[in-house]
């Protein structure tokens, strides 16, 4: 909003020109409500730009204003409407509807997490809701037909739901390990000098020997630069999930203490980031901490709105053109299955790889039928089961040549 | 600041001239574009041009460059495009001989002489900025080029100079029209996207495609090209997995005025069995049958 009062451009300029000014301010913070990148420089530009006559018609002026402030498709598509309604005082639909939406979004979770306050006694089962509890018959059948089918105690099968000794638990934190560790480092086109590289540099070379008389005796080698990946992980610790957000916040564990580049969500009804306080020393606290968050709001899953909350605040941030997005979930989706697809779209867009992890997929009879799978399967590069050790150790091959 | 921003505009054209000035060089721009392009003097800002493949957006590049009348310096980008690759190398196999022609002298000399402007290649980055009059830079699908290579540019871009670390800073001697265009197959960073102007370029409407063949290919009627856009149009309908952009348009009606034909609904057979211009798939080519074709064909009427 300074950037207009800083302008020396404005000066010379009388009273009106300062209304002017006041007003594209006004609009400047407008955009910035909702969602425009502007910054101070966007800011003179546009009064230069009305200073230069492109103010005479709104028609002039809305198409110059789009071109300077949008900086994607989806500002490029609001633009118009946006500037209608702040300078022609036109009624419009987009910006309350983007305002309407951020609140649907916010509300029910907190409504949630005082509904979990007020009855602490209850256990996460009692605040399920309904498919959540659907979810907790199909549990147990599922656990019946595997106890026939497994006698061997070996452990590498056992479903997470039925880990219950400390020691495999230990265990699954260092396949989480060794995962993390074959996939911590992928080899990228950029080439750095070193002595023992696989190609010729031929200016370092010609530097180092113009003393030979030009004639290459030492040469200088460029080798392959590693760079690290990025894994993003966003675990869903609804109540479907229950049985398997303890091993998977395990899991993820191993991935922070590991990965160089690494970065864990969480989400239910919402999306919190929990990189910084996964990253606590004595695993144990962190994961009791967190386990007691997953529980407490412990209901639906809006995959979709979640999702949306990553792509907004958190996407530019923490993805790079490097990174490999993990999900965990069911994909049992309580929100609109639409927005899901949609923002499963604008994140294949950011990252590399998009890899599910869907720990029903092992169950007999499961075929992704929810709609929320069906949405998001598109964009998706690997959809694989996780619900056992060994599911998991034969992910380490693919998530290698990511 | 502005006084020279000012003098600028008067030396550059309005809005309708620039529109006028591309549709001599064979590009029909929309209204917005030519105020784009306005911008883009004014300012002296990049413009960013996103949208389907094959809906012209490395053509305005190329439009833009004839308008004023200058050189237009074309840089594809890749996976792995690199300094060397963009900017600037030295001509290695010269300075070798240069090295065995002055043997004997002293070596702080000849290094010195050898990494000297005499021997530098430019690439086209460099290239852009070392013109006398300003040419048009093309960075073309800047979605391909990883991250640190827009951060680099970033860089360029707001400073207009390079350093070469034999050489020393730079500066760029003109600035130069940049035109950025993107698939949008990776998300640029917001950094790149706040310098630069966005102008999202879609498939034209039936009017302005219309107009595009008839300034492209020669022999075409008002008719035959109205009744060509039409049909384009009602394909790009269709749920395809390519949606054919302009370009295809124009080879599907160089094809049709090629083979002879003045009435599209008088060859119904040369209609679909040409539309391999248009359907580059073997999906939508089992999709758009005879009976799809027809039915489209009846439309155009």
């Amino acid at each position: 909003m300074n950037c207009c009062g800083t302008n020396p451009g404005y000066e010379e300029i009388d009273e009106v020109s300062r209304l002017v000014a006041a007003k594209l301010a006004a609009f400047l913070k407008t955009l910035r409500e909702s969602d425009f990148a502007v910054g101070l420089q966007e800011g003179q530009d546009a009064a230069a730009l009305m200073a230069a006559g492109y103010a005479e018609k709104p028609g002039l002026l809305r198409s110059a204003l789009k071109h300077l402030f949008s900086a994607r498709k989806s500002d490029w598509d609001r633009f118009d409407g946006l500037f209608d309604a702040f300078w022609l005082g036109k009624r419009v639909r987009s910006r309350s509807t983007t305002k309407g939406s951020a609140k649907t979004a916010n509300s029910p979770s907190l409504k949630n997490l005082q509904d979990s306050k007020s009855q602490p006694s209850a256990g996460g089962a009692a605040t399920d809701q309904i498919p959540a509890s659907d979810e907790a018959g199909e549990d147990h059948s599922g656990e019946g037909r595997r106890e026939g089918a497994s006698l061997a105690e070996n452990l590498t099968e056992i479903d997470f739901r039925k880990m219950t000794d400390p020691e495999q638990i230990e265990q699954a934190h260092e396949v989480a390990a060794r995962l993390a560790r074959t996939m911590r480092t992928r080899l990228t086109r950029r080439d750095l000098a070193r002595r023992r590289g696989y190609r010729l540099d031929l200016r370092r070379t010609i530097h180092s020997n113009i003393s030979h008389g030009g004639v290459p005796i030492s040469l200088v080698k460029r080798q392959r630069k590693e760079k690290p990946l990025r894994l993003v992980m966003l675990l869903d610790a609804s109540g479907s999930m229950s049985m398997y957000t303890g091993v998977f916040l395990r899991f993820i564990h191993g991935v922070l203490d590991e990965f160089r580049e690494a970065e864990a969500f969480l989400f239910h009804t919402r999306l919190a980031h929990v990189s910084d306080a996964m990253k606590e020393k004595d695993a144990s606290r962190a994961l009791d901490r967190l386990s007691i968050m997953a529980q407490g709001a412990g209901g639906g899953t809006r995959i979709g709105e979640s999702l949306q909350t990553f792509n907004r605040w958190h996407a530019a941030r923490v993805l790079h053109s490097r990174s490999c997005v993990m999900i965990v979930s069911d994909g049992y989706e309580t929100g609109d299955a639409g927005l899901l697809g949609r923002e499963m779209a604008a994140l294949a867009k950011r990252c590399r790889r998009i890899v599910w992890l869907n720990p029903m997929i092992a169950w007999e009879g499961y075929s992704p039928e929810a709609a929320g799978i069906k949405a998001a399967l598109p964009y998706i590069d690997l959809y694989a089961p996780a619900n056992t050790l060994k599911s998991l150790t034969e992910l380490e091959p693919y998530l290698a040549k990511l | 600041m502005i006084q020279t921003k000012r003098e600028n505009t008067l030396a550059m054209k309005t809005r309708d001239e620039i529109a006028q000035a591309l549709a001599g060089t064979g590009y029909i721009a929309d209204a917005e574009l030519a105020s784009a392009i306005s911008l883009m003097q004014l300012l002296q800002r990049p413009l960013l041009l996103e949208g389907e493949a094959g809906v012209g957006k490395t053509v305005v590049a190329k439009a833009l460059a004839s308008v004023h009348a200058t050189e237009l310096i074309r840089l594809q980008c890749y996976e792995g495009l690199d300094q060397s690759a963009a900017l600037y190398e030295w001509n290695y196999q010269r300075q070798l001989l240069s090295i065995q022609a002055h043997r004997g002298e002293d070596a702080d000399a000849i290094e010195d002489y050898i990494f000297s402007e005499k021997y530098l290649l430019e690439r086209p980055l460099l290239a852009a900025i070392r013109r006398d009059k300003p040419p048009v830079l093309l960075i073309d699908e800047i979605d391909r080029a990883d991250d640190e290579f827009e951060a680099f540019l970033l860089e360029l871009l707001s400073d207009f100079q390079v350093s070469i670390p034999e050489l020393g800073t730079i500066s760029a001697t003109t600035t130069p029209h940049v035109v950025l265009t993107s698939n949008g197959t990776r998300e640029l960073s917001d950094a790149l996207r706040r310098r630069c102007l966005y102008h999202y370029v879609d498939y034209p409407d039936v009017d302005r495609e219309a107009r595009i063949i008839m300034a492209r290919i020669n022999g075409t009627t008002a008719s035959l090209s109205l009744q060509i856009a039409r049909m384009v149009e009602g394909i790009r309908k269709e749920e395809l997995r390519k949606v054919p952009g302009v370009a295809e348009t124009l080879d599907w009606a160089a094809a049709l005025v090629g083979i002879g034909v003045r009435d599209l609904r008088e060859a119904p057979e040369t209609v679909h069995e040409t539309l391999m211009c248009l359907l580059k798939t073997h999906e939508d080519k089992s999709r758009v049958t005879r009976e799809v074709s027809e039915r489209l064909l009846g439309k155009v009427a």
